[in-house]
């Protein structure tokens, strides 16, 4: 049964200290707003304005280009500037809808619902879908296809993830000592739609204040409950998650349900409580600034299409010149060369580095020492299989089940030689799946 | 477009353990062994250490010259040429303790392919090959400090041992595999400091014991157990030798099947052998042998096999 843990992980250092203590606050976006139309997995949307248009604050902008897909929303009112293609915080140009916001933030007229109790199944995904609800942890899923499994009745466990394993961030951290009623609410609301599961919040036991504030407010719930899970990154990996709560395993090619759960990170649960009782599309999101270069590292409220340029902005700026800029945390985000990009639905943190730990350091050659084998959560041989990958041997890849990386970094992170495990593993397995998909 | 900053794929953060420290701790874990060999066999212990350590750091050194590329500094070399003096009889002339050292660095290490491509322990290689070239000079275990045969030799000709010398290392023997307690001290050392853990030193000393009971002919006697298990190179080879990075298998499992090969030839060796010891022969072959034990014991993927629900396709 559950251990509350998994096997393998790392301890790297937090910086969660340093804006972990400030209230959220909100940033006002500046004048242009850019909303690509990928900001999740699955199809683009399909723009349905066009220049000239005016809009409104949570009108929809475009819709879903098929199943796996979600629509896009103004998280301002103002009027199309363009629809064009624009760089995005990867570096990649992508078509985006570009709105000149009036500064009056006149919003459409959200219609709170109150009867949420009475709603059936479909309706519920329905209202979930039509918010452009997706995984807000980073992975941009369309959470409407999470919450359709095949047979909902099989489902035993929704799980709420509140374990915010990654280094540095603590937006989730915030919204559970702000707004904890609003993640048992959409977690109750999830829960709904799946008759013979179970509610787990679980969250890593290095914030107790959060799981016992979290404790008090599913006390009276029978279908609820708070697990504390050890801290060690990748915690919040949904594979070491589902294991470390019920025990369960899944593997590349299964999804959560196949074993009857369903995993969705905090801001995701709260989105889906404001889209289903408040009516309000998904428009903003918590983006943690932080880093040693950054002068005021906090929290902030983020209207989606703001650029991370305006929210730094709001951090105070630089200290001084940062030799990396990571979108993300300093596992698994992505560096940045450019702040003049807009933040999106998945947008969960800004970090700012004075010292590029990773380009002052030489790679030296593989001594075996296996410290990459103890940490890897999916129990494979990192360093065998970054071998196989340089030697672009992907048989041998593929068989010593190389597709199986969550490309966590863990290998990375530890390696003595500091070798880029991660990185060749994770280029082989891009060319792996672009072979499938043909 | 405003000021770029580097990028590069995540993970940005890296661990502070690095290779030359992880060879600067073993090279300290050793510390008590050879401090313990030199106050035991006098000065000529150090010369025989300075000389094999000098040895294979300028070998390495000037094949690097040769390839371009600097080496010496990940310390490992340094480590190959102390292992090696703690393998050497102290009597050893000191040309054959340098053309030992040479030997470790070039002939095994070097033409393979540098750090991390031997496929044998270089130390141990150089022993082997030392007590095969020269093998009177190699078994020579009287010195100022002794006379006489090593505790193990006079165990297998049926003579009464001290088990308490042993222990402390007050015998003949090589530089630096006479103190159970001085090894020790460097074993807690490197599993404290994560370096090593016991997996294989735990294997192999306990499949050795179960051995030597068996097969000893004195059956689970504890005063002959216990002589067995601090004569010889058992404990400098299952903490030092047996655990090098390079030459055992990765995978947890061969961990395992790799420390109970080494304490079953030790045994054979030891008890069924022409001599009196077989340490180093026993952790060569294992090294040999290493990628057989790496290839059937591959770990299955989390999520697969047990507790997993679909198979590999």
């Amino acid at each position: 049964m559950a251990k509350l843990t998994f096997t393998g992980g790392i301890h790297p250092y937090d910086g969660k200290d340093l804006s972990k203590d400030d209230p959220i606050r909100d940033v006002l976006p500046g004048s242009e707003l850019v909303y690509p139309l990928s900001q999740h997995i699955g199809a683009p949307a399909k723009a349905i304005v066009a220049k000239g248009d005016r809009v409104l604050a949570g009108q929809k902008i475009a819709e879903a280009g098929g199943f796996v897909s979600a629509p896009v929303h103004s998280s301002v009112s103002g009027t199309v500037k363009a629809v064009e293609p624009r760089r995005v915080a990867t570096g990649d140009m992508v078509m985006s809808i570009i709105v000149e916001n009036d500064g009056q933030y006149e919003d459409v007229g959200f219609q709170p619902r109150s009867s949420v109790g009475k709603m059936k199944r479909e309706e519920i995904t329905e209202i979930i879908r039509e918010a452009g609800i997706v995984g807000m942890g980073g992975a941009g899923f369309p959470t409407h296809v999470k919450l359709s499994p095949k047979e909902p009745d099989k489902i035993d466990y929704v799980i709420a993830n509140c374990a915010e394993c990654e280094p540095y961030l603590t937006s989730d951290y915030r919204r559970m000592i702000e707004e904890p009623e609003k993640l048992v609410g959409g977690l109750k609301i999830i829960l709904g739609l799946f008759p013979n599961a179970h509610g787990i919040l679980a969250v890593e036991d290095n914030k107790p204040d959060c799981i016992s504030r979290l404790q008090e407010l599913t006390r009276d719930e029978p279908k609820l409950g708070v697990r504390a899970l050890k801290t060690k990154y990748p915690q919040g990996g949904e594979r070491q998650l589902i294991f470390a709560t019920t025990g369960r395993k899944i593997n590349s090619t299964m999804l959560p349900a196949d074993v009857g759960c369903v995993v969705n990170n905090v801001d995701t649960v709260v989105a889906v409580y404001r889209a289903v009782t408040e009516g309000r599309p998904l428009m903003e999101r918590i983006v943690t600034v932080t880093g040693d270069a950054v002068v005021k590292p906090a929290n902030f409220r983020v209207k989606t299409g703001t650029t991370y340029a305006e929210v730094l902005e709001a951090a105070g700026g630089f200290r001084e010149k940062p030799e990396k800029v990571i979108c993300g945390g300093p596992m698994m985000g992505f560096s940045m060369f450019d702040l003049n990009v807009p933040t999106t639905k998945t947008s969960t943190a800004l970090l700012g580095l004075t010292k590029d730990e990773v380009a002052a350091m030489e790679p030296g050659p593989c001594i075996n020492c296996g410290r990459c084998v103890a940490v890897c959560p999916g129990r494979i041989i990192p360093s065998r299989l970054a071998d196989y990958a340089s030697h672009f041997d992907e048989e041998a890849f593929v068989a010593n089940y190389g597709m199986e990386c969550c490309e966590c970094g863990c290998c990375s992170y530890i390696c003595p030689a500091k070798r880029p495990l991660t990185q060749q593993i994770k280029s082989m397995r891009k060319i792996q799946l672009a072979k499938r998909k043909k | 477009m405003g000021e770029l900053y580097k990028v590069s794929s995540n993970p940005h953060i890296r661990s502070k353990v690095a290779t030359n420290g992880i060879m600067l701790a073993v090279v300290i874990a050793l510390m008590p062994a050879a401090g313990f060999g030199i106050y035991n066999f006098g000065p000529r212990a150090l010369a025989v250490m300075l000389v094999t350590v000098a040895s294979t750091v300028l070998t390495e050194f000037l094949f690097g010259l040769y390839r371009r590329k600097l080496t010496i500094t990940d310390l490992s070399a340094v480590v190959t040429g102390l292992l090696l003096a703690l393998n050497l009889p102290v009597t050893i002339p000191l040309w054959m303790a340098a053309l030992g050292g040479v030997f470790a660095i070039l002939v095994v290490k070097m033409l393979f392919g540098g750090l991390g491509q031997n496929f044998m322990n270089p130390a141990l290689a150089a022993r082997c090959f030392l007590l095969i070239s020269f093998p009177t000079a190699m078994t020579a275990f009287d010195c100022d400090a002794f006379t006489g045969a090593t505790p193990l030799a006079a165990l297998k000709a049926g003579e009464q041992v001290k088990v308490l010398d042993m222990v402390i290392g007050r015998t003949a023997g090589t530089i630096g595999e006479t103190s159970v307690i001085a090894l020790a001290v460097g074993a807690c050392i490197l599993i404290l400091m994560g370096i090593i853990d016991l997996r294989i030193p735990g294997s192999y000393i306990l499949s050795f014991l179960i051995f030597a009971g068996l097969f000893g002919g004195h059956g689970f006697d504890p005063s002959y157990l216990a002589a067995q298990l601090s004569g010889g190179g058992l404990m400098l080879g299952a903490f030092f030798m047996a655990t090098d990075y390079v030459t055992r298998p990765i995978t947890g499992r061969g961990q395992y099947v790799f420390g109970i090969f080494l304490g079953l030839m030790t045994g054979i060796f030891r008890i069924f052998g022409p001599g009196a010891e077989g340490v180093s022969y026993a952790i060569i072959l294992g090294n040999l042998l290493v990628p057989l034990m790496e290839k059937y014991t591959m770990p299955v993927a989390f999520g697969y096999g047990k507790g997993g629900k679909r198979r590999e396709k």
